[in-house]
């Protein structure tokens, strides 16, 4: 294997939810896979140089100073040529991912559906709940470019956007989430193992699982374990049910519920709750309210892993802040830019985990290696998107001990 | 096919959300969609006339379920993967040596022609 070529799509494992590609369906994917990968990084590259050598300067000669914030690149950038055409090429690849996903999933949705319908009677995984509401932030834009969101049917019943999702994740990502997109879960499971070797987590909670990719490596990596994976979107959770029945995971339910609201389970209930690529989808109120309710029901002496792209912080160049913020402007990811501005260490310190108990941890995806070459990264790395991310976490203390008398 | 939907409309359903105008001129942003597009699906024929090519020269005959369902091995995958690099090179040479310029800016070819018409 070449190690900067991405494999081809057909190195995916065809899981029995998954759509079938014809040919050409694949061979587009392959198109995106690769045309990404030159965006990010051969053209990439332009958007620095057009900053230090033309769009700075201007900036300086106008005010005087520089930058004091990535919004005021953005705007300087926003006017700047070279960067207009390079954002124009990157949402027209996202848009035609979601159209060559859709056509794939939509042609064999009658299969697709009577499919997911047949493991789902038949495994108990799967756990509906149509009285769930869907979150404003879920609804007001379709979170990025996914026609449909996470949340919409094609018609009653359907797997389409669930389908899409899994469909199609491997262009984006330039196949750096391994054969079943899983990287990021099998990473976690590893890190647990590594760090805590006789840890027996009996229950835990997955909250915004999406199709599973990340919370079904955590069943199979715990297999005593009974794993909850919440999710508010139906159509999405459909999908990820079958999924998991159809790679034969028993240890795992989907259930419709929003994080906001965990009463259904009792205080100190889980021994490890989950986030994966989550924080960064919801809102200002709604981020601290399932951060308090997670802490509720955590266990002492439990685990909690908020997998994200790295947080800004005043350490980061206000140029890779901008960089790394396009998807909010440009991908419909209205909280991205906001969520990563904030100390998430303060915010989880206010929700109940102290800064003591506090730890961030560096996780890469565990892949294949003879077929899944490392995610680019540095100069390439197609920011935002890149297979290396931070585990905001935390053990949360035992209560302090009532001194005896 | 599929029942009840027109899985051909359905599939072009666009995200909410309002969409950036990247250029000026509207009509750029559709053009930018449409060669884009044409460039993928020529990626797409040229990676079908490799396949039809590695049956053809494996067995001498083909048949449309195999071109279906041809999954590459790793070395023609790689061999594929390189070639639909170098074809993404080719129609993105414009972009791509605008970059170049950028890093190694030239003057505008008037100076040279005034610097060396003088002796
Ligand atoms: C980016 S995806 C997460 C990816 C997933 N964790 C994985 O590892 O593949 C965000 C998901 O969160 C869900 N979601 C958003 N708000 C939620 C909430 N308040 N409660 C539960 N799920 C929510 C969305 O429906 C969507 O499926």
């Amino acid at each position: 294997m070449k190690q900067d070529l991405p494999p081809p799509y057909t190195a995916l494992t065809r899981h029995p939810m998954m759509p079938r590609t014809s040919h050409d369906e694949a061979a587009r994917f392959n198109f995106l896979t690769l045309f990404n990968r030159y965006v990010s990084g051969t053209l990439g590259a332009g958007n620095k140089l057009a900053y230090e050598t033309r769009v700075l300067p201007a900036f300086r000669a106008e005010h005087g100073r520089d930058p004091e914030h990535r919004y005021e690149i953005r705007d300087a950038m926003n006017r700047d040529p070279f960067h207009r055409m390079w954002s124009a090429l990157k949402r027209n690849s996202m848009e035609m991912r979601h159209m060559n996903g859709r056509q794939t999933v939509l042609r064999q949705l009658d299969e697709l559906d009577a499919q997911a319908r047949q493991f789902n009677e038949h495994s108990g995984l799967l756990e509906l709940d149509a009285s769930i509401a869907q979150p404003v932030y879920q609804t007001c834009v379709d979170i990025h470019c996914q026609p449909g969101g996470y949340h919409t049917e094609e018609r009653p019943g359907d797997v389409t956007v669930g389908a899409n999702y899994d469909v199609g994740l491997f262009a984006t990502v330039g196949g750096a989430l391994g054969a079943l997109n899983d990287g990021g879960g099998q990473a976690l499971v590893a890190w647990a193992k590594a760090n805590k070797p006789d840890w027996q987590p009996e229950r835990i909670l997955d909250i915004g699982c999406t199709v599973g990719h990340n919370a079904v490596p955590i069943a199979q990596g715990f297999p005593d374990a009974e794993v909850i994976a919440i999710d508010t979107a139906g159509p999405t959770l459909r999908y990820a049910a079958a999924r998991a029945a159809g790679l034969g995971v028993k240890n795992i339910k989907f259930v419709q519920a929003n994080g906001e609201d965990l009463s259904r389970y009792p205080d100190n209930h889980f021994d490890w709750v989950q986030t994966t690529m989550f924080l960064h989808e919801l809102s200002a109120t709604a981020m601290p309210n399932i951060l308090r309710e997670a802490h509720r029901v955590l266990k002492p002496g439990g685990l909690i892993l908020h997998v994200e792209q790295p947080q800004y912080g005043p350490d980061m160049p206000l140029f890779e802040q901008f960089m790394r913020d396009w998807d909010a402007f440009n991908n419909n990811e209205p909280f991205w830019s906001a969520m990563h501005g904030v100390e998430l260490e303060d915010v989880m310190a206010d929700c109940g985990f102290s800064h003591a108990e506090q730890f961030v941890v560096g996780v890469r995806a565990v892949v294949d290696p003879t077929i899944f070459p490392p995610s680019p990264e540095g100069e390439a790395e197609d920011y935002g998107r890149a297979a290396v991310w931070n585990a905001y976490g935390a053990w949360k203390a035992a209560p302090a001990q009532e001194l005896a008398a | 096919m599929t029942e009840g939907i027109d899985w051909i409309a359905r599939s072009g359903a666009r995200a909410k959300g309002r969409r950036p105008a990247f250029f000026e001129e509207p009509a750029l942003d559709r053009l930018y969609s449409l060669t884009l597009a044409l460039a993928a699906e020529l990626s797409a024929t040229r990676e079908r006339l490799d396949t039809v090519e590695r049956l053809l020269a494996a067995g001498g005959s083909l048949n449309r379920e195999d071109i279906e369902n041809f999954a590459p091995d790793r070395a023609a995958g790689d061999e594929r993967g390189e070639a639909t690099r170098a074809y993404s090179a080719r129609i993105m040479r414009g972009f791509q040596q605008e970059v170049e310029a950028m890093e190694q800016p030239d003057p505008p070819i008037m100076d040279w022609v005034e610097k060396l018409s003088v002796s």
